[in-house]
């Protein structure tokens, strides 16, 4: 079935995307991203050692993967701007994963920076893609700004705690004129698999997989959760309910 | 005692630096940063100076330059 997700008009066969950080070594990373079948990966900008840096992630990932920059760390609008300006000169790619973040425990998106940030952005002609609480009024605003997409955590980046608030996911889902990415909190395919039943266009996980015993094994295992979960969302669930009901006929019960 | 200029002072990566090269480019060459490699980008001032206008980008005292790269992220 041709299912592909459409962002701001680059169509994506895999609703997967990976993050780059913390695998094992390299190797592994690759593995990784190509068990995946990820189509977008995501990367960070950080100042270079003037001592010298390993070689480029640029010249290790395949030509068909996009890069997906973040500004992972800022603080400020101001700063989540500049590192957008520098990713789209480092990589040539005006997409960015705009992170602005307000408490660095929590690693939680501050709001406020993070509307204003997006409008810059979208004003200089970023494609932007917030990382943004699961709150329907704040994505809202979001895709008023103009972003292309809304990235709610589904709980804390790198917590493994999966998606903690179903019907704020759920609803935000089906409110949202721009699809929905589930980014953050992933621990487990079932999350994956769960977020997409919710009505998620795509999910962004890192850790879960970089972090796994086995990370090839799980980037597979979240593809097929991803699927999974897509499939069950197109195929409608079947209502909850409170009793029984029973799936072999009530007729012609033997005894009776 | 006058300062000489070649004493002029610039911020990298936030770290004090002696200023010794006049352009942008120069001071990537300095540093054996390998500017053919992609994936990096440089800021003086709070704006990005593109690639192509390294060779022509005068350095000067005080000024404050951020040299990136693309990096493992999430």
């Amino acid at each position: 079935m041709s299912d592909p997700l459409v962002i701001a008009g680059r169509e994506f066969k895999s609703r997967l995307f990976l993050g780059t950080a913390g695998y094992p070594n390299r190797q592994l990373m690759l593995d990784a991203i190509a068990a995946s079948g990820t189509e977008m990966v995501t990367a960070s900008i950080r100042r270079i050692s003037l001592a010298g840096d390993d070689e480029s992630l640029l010249n290790l990932i395949p030509k068909h993967i996009q890069f997906l920059p973040n500004t992972a760390g800022c603080q400020t609008a101001k700063d989540a701007v500049l590192t957008a300006e520098l990713a789209r000169e480092a990589l040539g790619t005006n997409w960015i994963k705009l992170e602005v973040i307000g408490d660095r425990e929590l690693l939680y998106p501050d709001t406020e920076e993070l509307v204003h940030a997006t409008e810059m952005l979208v004003s200089k002609g970023f494609v932007v893609l917030p990382y943004c609480t699961e709150d329907p009024v704040v994505c809202r605003k979001l895709a008023d700004a103009g972003a292309v997409a809304v990235m709610p955590l589904g709980s804390p980046i790198g917590s493994g705690l999966g998606v903690c608030n179903h019907h704020l996911i759920e609803i935000i889902c089906a409110r949202s004129p721009v699809p929905v990415v589930l980014d953050a909190g992933i621990g487990t395919a079932s999350d994956a698999a769960i977020a997409m039943e919710l009505g998620c266009s795509a999910v962004l996980l890192n850790t879960a997989v970089s972090k796994a015993r086995d990370p090839v094994m799980m980037a597979t295992s979240m593809r097929a959760a991803v699927e999974a979960g897509r499939g069950s969302q197109l195929a409608g669930r079947i209502p909850k309910i409170a009793q029984a009901e029973p799936s072999s006929p009530q007729f012609g019960l033997v005894g009776t | 005692m006058a300062q000489p200029t070649e004493t002029g002072r610039i911020r990298v990566n936030g770290h004090d630096m002696p200023l010794g090269a006049a352009t942008v480019a120069d001071f990537l060459a300095q540093q054996a940063v390998d500017v053919d490699q992609r994936g990096i980008a440089v800021a003086l001032n709070g704006s990005v100076v593109p690639r192509s206008a390294w060779g022509a980008t005068a350095l000067r005292p005080g000024d404050n330059i951020e040299i990136v790269r693309v990096m493992q992220g999430g």
